[in-house]
């Protein structure tokens, strides 16, 4: 059964994207590391993968206690796939799918980033 | 359909139900399995283990939900009352009653508890169940709360009494050991070994009675306080765990009216089958060949035939000889015995090294012909226990001159061959039946690629353990020879350990962590394993504070703070040597009441503030630092505390100013980064208040000046450091400690903290002198230099932090709002607060 809290987290695809929600500017985020983003009542957290030249964007959710700490994971990769490490207990994500790499939990909701004028965006459907 | 119903959810009916699915697909079956006690089977072998944890579930052979996945009805907690063996059913002691077409006693056996009078007293216990170590710990606990010097006796100096005696020395009684026959073990080992093994026993603190007939357990009030050998012969304890040995738990079988042995056991044949071939009997309620056999092994075997049979592979039988050699555990002395440990002259001739100064006793007996390994005994030195029991079961070809097998080699080579060289029918996990040849096949055919798949796929090493280093050789040799590099590389984006890594850095002179990786890295973009690694080795070579490439420290250095459950954090500044004026204990007092923050002394004797918010980090550090605070590095793989007793400065008995040199010592690491943490202890006294020998670096006051001990541990493996260097001056104690910490610094794996590096360095403590002391490799100037510059450099980050604006907007939970995480519930306990407790 899936929290109340989880539930709230659903992956969108950037095709479903309604609403680009204006995040901060590109400086608030550390190269090759994360922050959090407020958006309603869901907290996103976003990576400025800079060695890939990439941004992605998933809950800030850790799913296997339910903590708002994934923002402040070490990102890297694991045989080519961008990943983030949960700092409780090191649970290791896909930043791609969201899919868990190092164990059975359920996979995170990722979101669509996009870059325009040195500002973040991020994708949401509602 | 048929059904077959287990008695008994030990470890061997346990066993018969994971080889029964996994050969049956229990498709045609439906299992029943009924167990006594209130959870499932677990890991009796490795029962001391739960002294350690007290963790039931770590025992556990599978999860409950295992047996219902396998269609296993699992019933535990109710007792098999009776058998019914003309209407095939059998009844509960909750009354309900089952039909079975197959009945499996796996009943195991109970502690023999002989009959002296008083043994129902309280504080009587016997060593089976984990209930039993429960009951043994609380008393164990009031006992002490009594009285620190209790004291507590294990009746039987077998196998398993000094594992018991083993345990009561480290729940902090003193231990004694009372024996019935005139030496320890008389099972497996012959005098001479068993004199070696007492005195090594005796080195440790464990008091060793033999020859001794209790005849009576004293006691007042209905506890025990004492057992009674004869007239003036009374040995004072305040508890008795009593290891007499076994009887098997066949009382099912004899109220139904089965063969039995004149001595008990339920009789089966080598199709494991009782005398009515519906209903087997496995494990330690079996008597084949006249014999009960009390290990795991022989339990297992017969798991295997029972399953066999009932599936309707006949032709599977139980072997004549029943191997029972055996390799003691977790008593902190190494004995083995294998084959046949004792041998008449007559059937061949016996090698023997003992050197009692070290506590070491071989006994190699070979044929007559010197052809052949029949058995052996191995007492403080028991390596080769896997390598010799391999030969003996193998049949394999010894050296002409059989001595070899046993002599400490003198070119430092093995004298028998490899483990490539077994035969691959060869027994490697006996517990789990799996050959060498099973081990190598899977490596070969891409199905096992390192160790941990090994185990997982055969299951080698998972029960008594004893395999353990002979299943890793032969996975390392296996992987070598399929031309497979065996690399202690850190992760996959380097090939290189951390020492290789720590010259790179040093020579090249790299300063982020983006130029080692381009250069030296596999193409990928790093991770949680070699980003903090690398941090950790420019933080020691250029001396950088966790501030800069803030990215790359791990998650608690990142933001200077420890993480807690809820993604708070707790702070923790430093409190050099654990001396506080009263001024700065009010000042974070203060300060812990007005951010609401739970407040506890922690075990490296400083205070810990819980539950600050991201958010308020840098708000609660701004008002430590004016008050003379500075980080206490609880969250870094660097120095922790340098924890002191008070010692000259006021104690009567101290010998130096512990504290004094404490502070010192504290100040002079705070803030050095190494591959993990490190703590000190400086004790006034040989009386060790500051328990310094359980630190990475100790120091005890003795006449004439300090004693050093180094390597020291605390943690799931606890080791006591070892002296290093006597009666030494201050400046002589920083000299070497400067150059220690500094080659521990530069050859230490990743998280391997001094204990364990200093256990596995090639040529051990005596090597360490030469290098530290001799200089042997001139080395020791560059060390100290090293360290030096280290010392010179520090700065507290926590100051670096607050005044750094852009360091301070790393502490704002969003970056789009000051708002704080408000998913972060607190609950009220006792006075304070915690967050709120994990659901799942
Ligand atoms: C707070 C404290 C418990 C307490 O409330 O008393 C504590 C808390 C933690 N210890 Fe500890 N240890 C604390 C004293 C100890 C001690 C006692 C001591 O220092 O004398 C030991 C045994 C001594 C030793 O280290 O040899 C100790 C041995 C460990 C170990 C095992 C280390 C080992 O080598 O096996 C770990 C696990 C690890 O580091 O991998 C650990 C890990 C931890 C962690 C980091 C677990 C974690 O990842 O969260 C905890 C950090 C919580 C936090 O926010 O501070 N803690 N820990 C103590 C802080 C002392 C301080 O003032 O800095
Ligand atoms: C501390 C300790 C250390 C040991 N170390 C080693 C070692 O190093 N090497 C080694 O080889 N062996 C060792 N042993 C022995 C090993 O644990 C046993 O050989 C093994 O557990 C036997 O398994 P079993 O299933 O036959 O019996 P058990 O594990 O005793 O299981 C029998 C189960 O059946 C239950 N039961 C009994 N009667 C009924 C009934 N009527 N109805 C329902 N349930 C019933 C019991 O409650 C029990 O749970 C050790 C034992 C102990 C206690
Ligand atoms: S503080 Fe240490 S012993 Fe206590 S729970 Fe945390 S890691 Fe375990
Ligand atoms: S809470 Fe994230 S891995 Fe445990």
């Amino acid at each position: 059964m899936m929290s109340l809290l989880l539930s709230k987290y659903k992956t969108v695809k950037e095709e479903e994207v309604k609403v680009w929600f204006k995040a901060a500017s590109v400086n608030a985020f550390p190269k090759d590391g994360g922050a959090c983003v407020k958006y309603k009542d869901l907290q996103i957290a976003v990576f400025n993968f800079s060695r890939l030249n990439k941004w992605f964007a998933c809950q800030n959710l850790s799913p296997e206690k339910e903590e708002m700490v994934l923002s402040r994971g070490m990102i890297g990769d694991s045989n080519g796939i961008p990943k983030v490490a949960c700092p409780l207990h090191k649970k290791t994500f896909s930043l791609k799918t969201g899919e868990n790499l190092n164990g059975h939990l359920n996979a995170i909701a990722t979101y669509p980033v996009k870059i325009e004028e040195e500002n973040v965006y991020i994708g949401f459907s509602e | 359909m048929q059904t077959v119903i287990v008695i008994g959810n030990g470890m061997v009916g346990y066993k018969f139900c994971e080889k029964f699915v996994a050969q049956s697909k229990n498709k045609d079956f439906k299992i029943i399995v009924f167990g006594e006690e209130p959870r499932p089977a677990y890991d009796r072998v490795h029962l001391s283990e739960f002294f350690e944890n007290q963790d039931a579930k770590a025992l556990e052979m599978a999860p409950s939900e295992w047996y219902a996945e396998n269609n296993i009805d699992l019933v535990v907690g109710e007792r098999v009352s009776d058998i019914h063996r003309n209407t095939k059913t059998i009844i509960t002691a909750k009354n309900r009653v089952f039909n079975y077409d197959y009945l499996v006693l796996a009943t195991g056996s109970s502690a023999f508890v002989p009959p002296i009078k008083g043994v129902e007293k309280e504080g009587v216990f016997v060593y089976r169940t984990i209930e039993d170590l429960e009951g043994m710990l609380a008393y164990a606990a009031k006992l002490k709360a009594e009285n620190s010097n209790a004291k507590a006796a294990v009746l039987g100096g077998g196998l398993l009494g000094l594992e018991a005696g083993k345990a009561v020395m480290d729940m902090g009684l003193e231990p004694h050991i009372v024996e019935f026959a005139p030496k320890l073990m008389p099972r497996q080992l012959d005098s001479r070994s068993s004199q070696v093994l007492q005195l090594k026993l005796e080195s440790i603190g464990l008091n060793i009675h033999l020859s001794k007939a209790t005849n009576q357990i004293l006691g007042d009030e209905g506890c025990i306080t004492g057992m009674e050998f004869g007239e003036d012969d009374v040995l004072d304890v305040d508890m008795l765990v009593v290891s007499a040995g076994i009887r098997p738990r066949d009382e099912l079988g004899k109220t139904c009216g089965l063969e039995m042995g004149v001595r008990g056991g339920i009789v089966v044949d080598n199709k494991m089958q009782t005398s009515d071939k519906a209903i087997f009997a496995i494990g330690e309620v079996a008597l084949y060949n006249q014999m009960i056999y009390g290990l795991v092994a022989p339990g297992y075997d017969m798991a295997e035939v029972a399953v066999n049979q009932i599936i309707g592979n006949e032709e599977k039988i139980m072997p004549d000889d029943i191997d029972m050699s055996t390799k003691l555990k977790l008593i902190g002395v190494d004995v083995a015995s294998f084959g046949e440990p004792f041998m008449p002259a007559s059937k061949g001739h016996s090698i023997i090294f003992e050197n009692k100064t070290q506590y070491l006793y071989k006994r190699i007996n070979v044929s007559l012909d010197g052809k052949t390994l029949l058995g052996g005994i191995l007492v403080g030195d028991a390596s080769d226990y896997s390598m010799l029991h391999q030969i003996y079961l193998n049949g394999m070809k010894i050296p002409e001159d059989p001595s070899q097998l046993i002599l400490p080699a003198s070119d430092g080579g093995a004298a028998f061959g490899d483990v490539m060289d077994l035969p691959d029918e060869a027994q490697v996990c006996s517990c789990e039946s799996v050959t060498k040849g099973q081990i190598c096949g899977i490596i070969e055919s891409g199905e096992a690629k390192d160790l941990a798949d090994v185990v997982s796929c055969t299951k080698a090493g998972t029960g008594c353990g004893g395999c353990k280093p002979m299943v890793a050789d032969l996975t390392n040799a296996t992987l070598k020879s399929l031309g497979i590099e065996v690399k202690d590389s850190i992760c996959e984006h380097f090939d290189y350990n951390r020492q290789d890594l720590y010259k790179i850095v040093q020579v090249k002179g790299y300063k982020t962590f983006n130029e080692v990786l381009d250069n030296h890295g596999n193409g990928g973009h790093g991770c949680e394993l070699c980003k903090p690694l690398i941090a950790s080795l420019m933080a020691t070579i250029n001396a950088d504070t966790a501030n800069k490439e803030y990215a790359i420290q791990d998650s608690n250095d990142r933001y200077l703070a420890n993480i807690q459950r809820n993604g708070t954090y707790s702070v923790v500044p430093r409190v050099p040597g654990g001396e506080i004026t009263p001024d700065k204990l009010i000042a974070l007092g203060q300060i812990a009441k007005k951010y609401d923050l739970y407040t506890k002394v922690t075990g490296g004797v400083r205070i810990d503030l819980f539950g600050a918010t991201l958010n308020q980090l840098p708000l609660i550090w701004k008002e430590l630092i004016s008050h003379g605070f500075e980080s206490g590095h609880a969250y870094g793989k660097s120095l922790r505390t340098v924890k002191t007793c008070v010692g000259s400065t006021w104690c009567r008995y101290g010998m130096d100013e512990s504290v004094s040199f404490g502070i010192e010592l504290e100040n002079r690491y705070r803030g050095i980064r190494a591959p993990h943490k490190i703590k000190g202890g400086v004790s006034g006294c040989i009386r060790e208040c500051a328990e310094a020998r359980g630190k990475d670096f100790g120091l005890i006051a003795v006449d004439g000046g300090w004693n050093l001990y180094l390597g020291g541990n605390g943690g799931a493996n606890p080791r006591h450091a070892e002296l290093f260097a006597e009666q030494i001056d201050n400046e002589t104690v920083i000299k070497y400690i400067d150059r220690y910490l500094m080659l521990y610094m530069r050859t230490a794996k990743p998280l391997q903290r001094t204990a364990a590096w200093q256990e596995r360095l090639e040529g051990g403590l005596d090597y360490l002198k030469e290098v530290i002391i001799d200089d042997k490799l001139g080395i020791v100037e560059d060390l100290e230099n090293e360290m030096q510059t280290l010392v010179n450099k520090f700065e507290c980050e926590w100051t670096q932090a607050v005044n750094d604006p852009e360091v301070m907007k790393r502490f704002n939970h969003f970056v789009n709002s000051d708002d704080e995480d408000d998913n972060i519930v607190f609950v009220p306990m006792r006075d304070q607060k915690m967050p709120e407790p994990w659901s799942n």
